[in-house]
Formats: C-alpha cells, structure tokens, sequence
C-alpha cells in the first residue's frame, strides 16, 4: 500500500498523481494501479511520469471506471501499487525528438528528464496541459492545439524519435518512419504502445501485439516497440 | 498441525491452491513475484497441437464482478511448450498439468502423443515434469473445435477416450458451464478413464458497444469469469461431485479462503484460480495463507474433514 501525496487536476478529465514510496523505473515503463477493493476486477496500467525523492508520479485521462476512482482520491489516501513493468524506451544519443498526443505526453516526461535538450513535440484535441513543465527540459518545444502535432516533426532530422499518443497517430508515425526510411534518412522510431491489459506481466495474453516475428505481449515485451517491428491491423 | 494436502490419481498436491489455466502463462511471471512452488499446483496455458495466434480485437472487458476475456487459446504449441517451457517447470515444486485444448480431434490425440511420448522420454532419463493432462474440451474463444466438443457428450466422449488411449499420464478433463447436462457430461468422462474432472470453464457471454452499434468482441462471444460466475460454479461442482466418484476440481469466482472452504465443501478435491490472479498478483500466496488462517480458527485439521459435507 502506497499514500497519495496529491491528485490534481490539470485540465478537463486530466489528472497529476503523485505517490509516496520508493518507486523507480526506466522510461516508458508503466505500474499498475488500484484504489478499490474486488471491483473493478482489474488495476491500471498507468506509465511513469516521473520519478522523485519523494516517489513517483503519474498522468491520467478519466476514461472509465478506474480512472473515475483516482480522480477522487485526495493527499493521505492509500493506492496499491505493483512495477515497474515493461521494456521502456531506450537509453539513446544523438538528436532526439520526443512526440506526445494527448495523455500521451505522460511517459515523455520522464524522458525529456533522462534526455535533456531533446526536441519535444506535445500535441493537443482541445486544451494544452503540463507543458510549462517540458519547457526548461527541451531543446525546442512545439506544442499543437486541435492540428497534428507529426505534421510538425521532420523524421529526416533525427536519429531517435520516441512517440506515445492514440492508436491513429503511432500508425501514422510508423508510416512517417518508413518514408523517411526509404529517402535513406530513416531515424530509430519508438512507438509505446497503450493496449488493454489485465496481468500487467506477460501471463494472460489479453495485450498481444502483432510483430513482423510473431506475437508479442504489450506489457512484458512492450510497451514500447520499434515501429518497424509492429503490425497495425486497423 | 494442519493437513492441506490432496490426492489425484496418485498426483501428490501440497494444498488445493491451482492456477486455473490462461490466467497464469506457465508460471514464469508471477514466480518473478513469489515462490510458486508453494502452490499446489499450477495449469498451464491451454495448448494446442500447432501455435496460434488467438483472436484479433479487444480480449477483455470488465463486467459487473467479472470479466469477459477473448484471447482465443493464443499459445506457442505443444512442441514449444515441451522444448521451452518444461525446463522452467522441472525446477518447480508444485503439480504441474498441461492444459491442452484441440481444433481437431486428431489435434487432440497427436498433442497427447506428443506430451507422452516427452514424458517416457523424461522417465527414462529420470526425470518427470508433467503431473497430468488437463483436456479442454471448453474454449469458448475458438471457432472450430473447443466448446463444440465440450456441449454434447457424444461429441465429447469421442474426444476423451481418443485421448485417453493416447496417453498413460493422469487425465483431468475441464467441463463447460454451457455442457448440455454438466453431470451427464462428468458421468460420461468417468466411464471413459477419466482420472478426474475439472469446471467451470468460462460461461459464454456478450457485451454490445451501443455506439458503435456492435459486440465488442470480433467473435461476438466471450467466456466470463470472475466473483460473478461463482455461485454457478459451485453449484455445478456439487451436482457433478454428488455424480462421480473421481475427484472434482473445481474453479470459477476463488477470490478468497471462504470461497475455496465453499468449493471443498460442495466436493471439489481442489480448486483452481483464475481471474484473481489479475486482481491480486500474489493472489496464491494469499490465498494459501488465508486458507491456513482460516482453518486455525474454524479449528479443521484437515480439508478431508469438511470435502463434500453439503
């Protein structure tokens, strides 16, 4: 059992978490979270937003049940807490570019702490959150309200680019990533992955995540996949 | 001193806490989390002869206490298990039983030859990994064979005397609430050899996205699991353990000692656990420690005392 420092809200449905404890984790990594007891049956991958002295921090989007539960907890209350689990994003070098839609932008945190100076591209449907935090951490900022925040990124420019976002876009950035590819100026393109999960640690096989080797698991092989490796279905 | 232990078919367990197949891989992930031997058994992914990638589309949705799941028997094959996975459970101190499910029927009878033919193998060499067979004939995920083999017992005693001629290993075979006549069904596996039965498997259900004007499922059904299904489940381990004289196993809804203590005292030898090893991933160790505190203070010394008392 963990302690919620504090669970502010930041914008319309999104929410800062902060739990106490001593939490650690690479980039990308997620925890799976509960604040009920039997129902719902299942806890919450939610990834690491950062960590602290003080524990570790998350960003969540109301979408549901669970998440309606941690949108009312308050500083005091008890969470449980299982992780770090998942492969992250890699320790990397060279120009970087971090690209986040939405909720998306929560494991980026972490990296933009980790890799300082990257180019951070933090897009938004309606209403921009947290990015006076990713300010003083990037090499440039470009935020984008309502567009497409990829429109902004030039796949050409880079030798690693970290996306996390809705399904549509990671599709979209793959297709980036293969176009730049065949201009011969192809970049390391991640993509982290947000599948339904009920284990959290590669038993139930509910997050499977079709690969050009086979049938992967989001939460033990992922999150985070190079592009190249996944195959999007729809 | 308190005696948890059970016996099936001369398979030893050290306690009547079984990991219910599809819930816990193989064993690996959740003994990163704690010692799984102190089990008393575990079943492992369903196993087909060939791997399979399981269904598309979403696989699990939550319910009211419960959880439709989709995966569709997604697994690595028999032959990959045997190469792969059986080195893991050799070093394990706990029952260990391959669950294997079919398309076919001679799926069914070439992946219990295979496993045999391992186990006389292992024999020789002075080794033994598998403990018993676990037969699903109760997928409900899967469009051919699976449940079409588990609702009418001609059907099923086809599968089962095929497999049972196909190997000499102990044989359980896990039932499906959506059998025509459960107990008939558990009836029939008796009178073909079987060692033991095992249920419920999941209950077929449905969810409907009303948006988007579809099930949610790219099968349209799912199996249901979880606290909901547990008064179904315990209900059918009683009628079919007051029907056979082999061992019942039985699962569906374990969240808690009270929940294994009803099950043993509807008749099942032991019991199994599913969904709540995705609410609790330590939810073996609880519950064997539970179980334990439980019968302290309800002063039973062993589960012989209170099996089948309903």
């Amino acid at each position: 059992m963990a302690t919620v420092i504090s669970n502010e809200r930041l914008t319309d449905g999104v929410y800062h978490l902060q739990v106490e404890g001593e939490y650690g984790g690479a980039m990308g990594q997620f925890y799976m979270l509960r604040a009920w007891g039997a129902y719902p049956l299942l806890s919450r991958p939610l990834s690491i937003h950062q960590v602290t002295d003080r524990g570790v921090d998350f960003l969540y989007h109301v979408v549901g049940e669970g998440t309606e539960i941690f949108a009312g907890l308050t500083p005091g209350d008890s969470i449980e807490l299982e992780g770090p689990f998942g492969n992250g994003f890699p320790e990397v070098e060279g120009r970087i570019a971090l690209v986040g839609g939405g909720i998306g932008i929560a494991p980026l945190y972490y990296c933009a702490q980790k890799l300082p100076g990257s180019d951070i591209y933090l897009g938004f449907s309606r209403e921009a959150f947290r990015t006076e935090a990713f300010g003083p951490l990037a090499g440039e900022l470009n935020i984008n309200v309502g567009g497409l925040v990829l429109d902004s990124v030039d796949f050409t420019a880079y030798d690693h680019i970290f996306v996390c976002g809705p399904h549509p876009m990671l599709k979209a950035a793959q297709l980036k990533a293969m176009a730049a590819e065949q201009e011969g100026r192809g970049p390391q393109v991640y993509l982290s992955l947000e599948n339904r999960m009920a284990c959290g640690i590669g038993a139930c096989l509910v997050c499977s995540v079709s690969c050009r080797d086979g049938q992967r698991k989001a939460c033990a092989d992922g999150p985070v996949f190079l592009s190249r490796e996944v195959i999007f279905h729809d | 001193m308190i005696n948890l232990t059970a016996n099936i078919a001369g398979v030893h367990f050290k306690n009547p806490v079984v990991m219910a197949s599809g819930t816990f891989g193989f064993g690996r992930e959740y003994g990163k989390l704690y010692d799984v031997s102190m089990l008393g058994g575990i079943s492992g992914k369903g196993l087909t002869l060939h791997a399979k990638p399981g269904n598309p589309g979403v696989r699990v949705y939550e319910t009211a206490s419960g959880m439709l799941n989709s995966v569709g028997l997604e697994n690595p094959g028999v032959e990959a298990f045997l190469s792969k996975e059986l080195p893991y459970w050799e070093t394990l101190d706990t029952a260990r039983i391959v669950n294997l499910g079919g398309n076919t029927l001679p799926d069914y009878v070439l992946g219990a030859e295979l496993i045999q033919q391992d186990d006389d193998a292992r024999r020789l060499a002075g080794k033994r990994a598998v403990d018993m067979i676990e037969l699903n004939i109760s997928c409900p995920n899967v469009k051919e064979g699976g449940i079409a083999f588990g609702v009418k017992t001609p059907a099923a005693r086809e599968v089962v005397r095929a497999v049972r001629a196909a190997t000499r290993l102990p044989l359980a075979v896990k039932l499906s609430p959506n059998a025509e006549d459960i107990a008939e069904m558990a009836e029939m596996c008796e009178a073909e050899g079987a060692d033991a039965v095992s249920l419920i498997n999941t209950i077929s259900g449905m969810k409907i996205d009303v948006r988007r004007r579809r099930s949610v499922f790219h099968n349209l059904y799912a199996g249901l699991s979880g606290p909901a299904i547990k008064p179904v489940a315990l209900r059918m381990v009683h009628q079919v353990a007051k029907r056979v004289s082999i061992p019942v196993i039985g699962m569906g809804g374990i969240t808690s000692a009270t929940d294994i203590i009803e099950f043993i005292m509807a008749g099942a030898a032991v019991i199994q656990v599913g969904t709540y090893n995705f609410m609790n991933l330590r939810a073996g160790s609880t519950l064997v420690e539970e179980l334990q505190q439980f019968m302290i203070e309800e002063h039973i010394s062993s589960l012989d005392e209170i099996r089948g008392i309903i």
